[in-house]
């Protein structure tokens, strides 16, 4: 596939190139949106900290909120109560600097969402391109989930930084024709350009980390027996059932759905939803089967290191670490995964 | 030498210890050592063995009252609403508790959520909480991977820099602009009471955001309230909403929608807020918890003030002061009530 090196300059003419097709998406900086992906204007490489920003990559995936039709609640109108598709823009969008594990989280969330037709036009409406990480930040784990700093799964176009400059790989067709527009103000790439990044690769596969594919041994083991575990109630005791985690999580993808109506215009929509809430699993009985704190809980890990594994085959987590940095009462998945896999 | 907080946090042990095995307590609610530079956790010691993995330092940011009416409640044999109380002792809990802590268990006791009786409060004086985002802040928001605290400083290093900062440059808004940082009601206090502060302009924040035109009030609470995800950390972790259905999560009637559009936000905002008057301890829980840093705590801030002026009454300062937006008084203000005659967007 297509590769090219890009200094800074060639990368705010790319940019400025794509921006004629699509809108460009960058974490925001600085300022009260800090770490939102908000619409770049300004066609300069932005500035990307190091380690994920607040937001994860998701809500492209599943706009916040989305709808999903619209209808009228007017009698006289013969259309009444008749959904109707919601008009679309019609723009793409580019998503630029996602870290590697934000990039995996899409095609994760896809294994659960293969039907969720609106899932699936949004991954079309939306290509990524990657930005690679030279810093390991304390909170991130990618490599204990079967990621890599270097990774560049989910990704369209991957990008390297090598001194100053970027080494912009093509991954897939769609990723291919946005480099295209980069060819102009590019180099093409060496060999000793490939090595480095290679170099890069090789260097972030041999990190110590202690774990390697937990997803075989957690599939291997009993259910019931990390159900049953001793440790759920000390996590119980102190966390506060907020969404934090959930709503910052790039593999979190429960949502709830509501119908809206103002003045003869109704709308159905879709946000987020957290199984950290207690209306979660609220039925209309009245009976919630998850009524406890400690039942929640337990299901937000059991969902990641256990259910979707054995239903699908990985772990549902990419090892971003937002829910570590951002959890009020620092409940630390990597512990909970580290308990669960010492049963 | 030990800092204070070393000092305070072996007292801690040492009361908890007690407390635990003379079985006067059946739980300790207090702070263990968190994973990551600047996290400590909350932490329910259950036996005489866990009072050692209890910490006190500047992080302790989420208010233990939180904790206090489910985990009084979990002690106590089930029933269903109208049954009777369930007779003879029921086991007590210990808490820690400073200035503001405690008098949000004052307010929990007075709400009746509470039983005074079966609470050992240990009381310790607030020196001011840290805010882990200003610390980010001020080192430019890299990655701190450790942070070791002196009385009056903090060392942050991480990948390439060592810093370190003043203390008190960092503590959070609301702990500096606090006038009441010893418990005002405790069993046993453990360090040396600091006395009421002095505080000039103790509502600087508010009056900033007041003196602006209704444009620019707008523009505030529309911008600094943009990123909120409606997570809910902030109302989780405030001691006064033990409510056990929500007005968010109510569904008949719906009073809020569930999206991150703005007009939900901010009636969710709004709503939360007002839920708080006169009962808010300004003690800084929600504001530090929120992962994408709204200040919405000067929401209650504001009505903090007004109660104050008012009323004359702060939230929690005694059990015997009546709650002040429960109790009718014909003297009490009335320039807020809108009538047909009051200006339109008259100030109060
Ligand atoms: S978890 Fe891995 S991929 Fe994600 S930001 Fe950290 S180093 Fe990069
Ligand atoms: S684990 Fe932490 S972030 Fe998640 S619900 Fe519990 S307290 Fe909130
Ligand atoms: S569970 Fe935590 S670490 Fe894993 S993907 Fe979600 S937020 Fe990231
Ligand atoms: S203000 Fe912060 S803590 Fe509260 S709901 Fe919004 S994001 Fe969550
Ligand atoms: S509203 Fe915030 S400051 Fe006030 S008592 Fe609740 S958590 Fe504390």
């Amino acid at each position: 596939m297509k590769a090219l090196k890009l200094d800074r300059n060639a990368i705010g003419q790319w940019l400025s190139a794509m921006a004629g097709e699509r809108d460009i998406y960058v974490p925001a900086p600085d300022g009260p949106a800090k770490g939102t992906w908000t619409l770049l204007t300004d066609y300069s490489m932005p500035e990307i900290k190091p380690g994920v920003p607040a937001r994860p990559v998701k809500n492209f995936l599943f706009p916040q909120p989305e709808t999903l039709l619209k209808f009228s609640t007017v009698p006289t109108d013969p259309n009444c109560c008749l959904p109707s598709e919601p008009e679309e823009n019609g723009r793409k969008n580019v998503v630029f600097g996602v870290r590697p594990c934000d990039a995996r989280s899409i095609g994760l969330n896809a294994l659960a969402c293969k039907a969720d037709t609106y899932y699936q036009a949004n991954m079309e409406k939306n290509a990524i391109i990657g930005l690679t990480c030279s810093q390991v930040c304390s909170t991130c784990f990618c490599s204990e989930t079967g990621g890599s700093p270097m990774g560049t799964e989910g990704c369209d176009v991957s990008l390297t930084e090598i001194d100053g400059s970027y080494i912009a790989r093509a991954m897939t067709e769609r990723g291919e024709a946005l480099l295209a527009l980069a060819e102009s103000s590019g180099k093409e790439v060496t060999d000793s350009d490939i090595s480095a990044v290679e170099a890069l690769e090789e260097k972030a596969r041999a990190g110590s980390d202690e774990i390697r594919n937990p997803e075989e041994q957690l599939r291997a083991k009993d259910l019931m027996e990390l159900y049953n575990a001793p440790f759920w109630q000390e996590l119980a005791d102190r966390c506060i059932n907020c969404g934090a985690c959930t709503f910052l999580c790039p593999t979190c993808y429960c949502f709830d759905i509501q119908d809206e109506t103002l003045h003869g215009k109704g709308r159905r929509i879709r946000c987020q939803d957290s199984c950290m809430f207690p209306l979660f699993t609220l039925h209309a009985s009245g009976h919630n089967p998850r009524g406890q704190k400690i039942q929640r809980v337990r299901n937000r890990f059991m969902h990641k290191m256990k259910y979707f594994p054995d239903r699908f085959g990985p772990i549902s987590c990419v090892g971003c670490g937002r829910c570590v940095r951002d959890c009020p009462v620092n409940i630390d998945i990597r512990e909970v995964m580290r308990s669960l896999l010492h049963i | 030498m030990s800092t204070v907080n070393e000092k305070i946090t072996e007292k801690i042990r040492s009361e908890a210890q007690r407390l635990l095995s003379s079985g006067e307590i059946a739980a300790f609610i207090g702070y263990e050592a968190g994973s990551l530079p600047m996290s400590v956790r909350p932490f329910v010691a259950r036996k005489p063995e866990d009072a050692s993995r209890l910490v006190w330092n500047s992080f302790c940011v989420l208010n233990l009252a939180n904790y206090l009416p489910a985990l009084l409640k979990s002690f106590e044999p089930p029933r269903r609403p109208g049954d009777p109380p369930p007779e003879g002792p029921l086991p007590k809990v210990g808490i820690l508790a400073t200035g503001c802590w405690s008098r949000n268990i004052v307010v929990q006791i007075k709400e009746n959520q509470v039983d005074r009786d079966r609470v050992v409060i240990v009381g310790v004086p607030s020196r001011g909480m840290v805010s882990a985002r200003k610390v980010k802040e001020a080192v430019g928001e890299r990655d701190i991977q450790a942070c070791t605290e002196e009385d009056h400083s903090l060392k942050i290093s991480g990948e390439g820099f060592e810093q370190e900062l003043n203390r008190w440059d960092v503590v959070r808004d609301n702990c500096k602009t606090c006038v009441h940082p010893d418990p005002v009601i405790y069993d046993i206090l453990i360090g040396d009471p600091a006395g009421e502060r002095q505080v000039q302009d103790r509502f600087a924040q508010v009056d900033e955001i007041e003196h602006k035109s209704l444009e620019e009030r707008w523009d505030w609470f529309a911008d600094s309230f943009s990123s909120c995800v409606r997570c809910y950390a902030c109302r989780n972790a405030c001691p006064l909403c033990y409510c056990p259905t929500c007005f968010v999560d109510d569904s008949r009637p719906q009073w809020v929608g569930k999206s991150t559009e703005q007009t939900d936000t901010m009636l969710f905002h709004i709503l939360r807020a007002y839920h708080c008057a006169g009962r808010c301890t300004d003690c800084g829980s929600c504001e530090s918890v929120c992962p994408v840093g709204i200040p919405m705590r000067l929401l209650t801030k504001k009505l903090n003030k007004d109660v104050l002026e008012m009323y004359g009454s702060e939230a929690g300062m005694s059990l015997d002061e009546p709650l002040p937006l429960t109790t009718y008084n014909p003297a009490d203000p009335q320039g807020f009530v809108l009538t047909e005659k009051s200006e339109k967007g008259g100030d109060r």
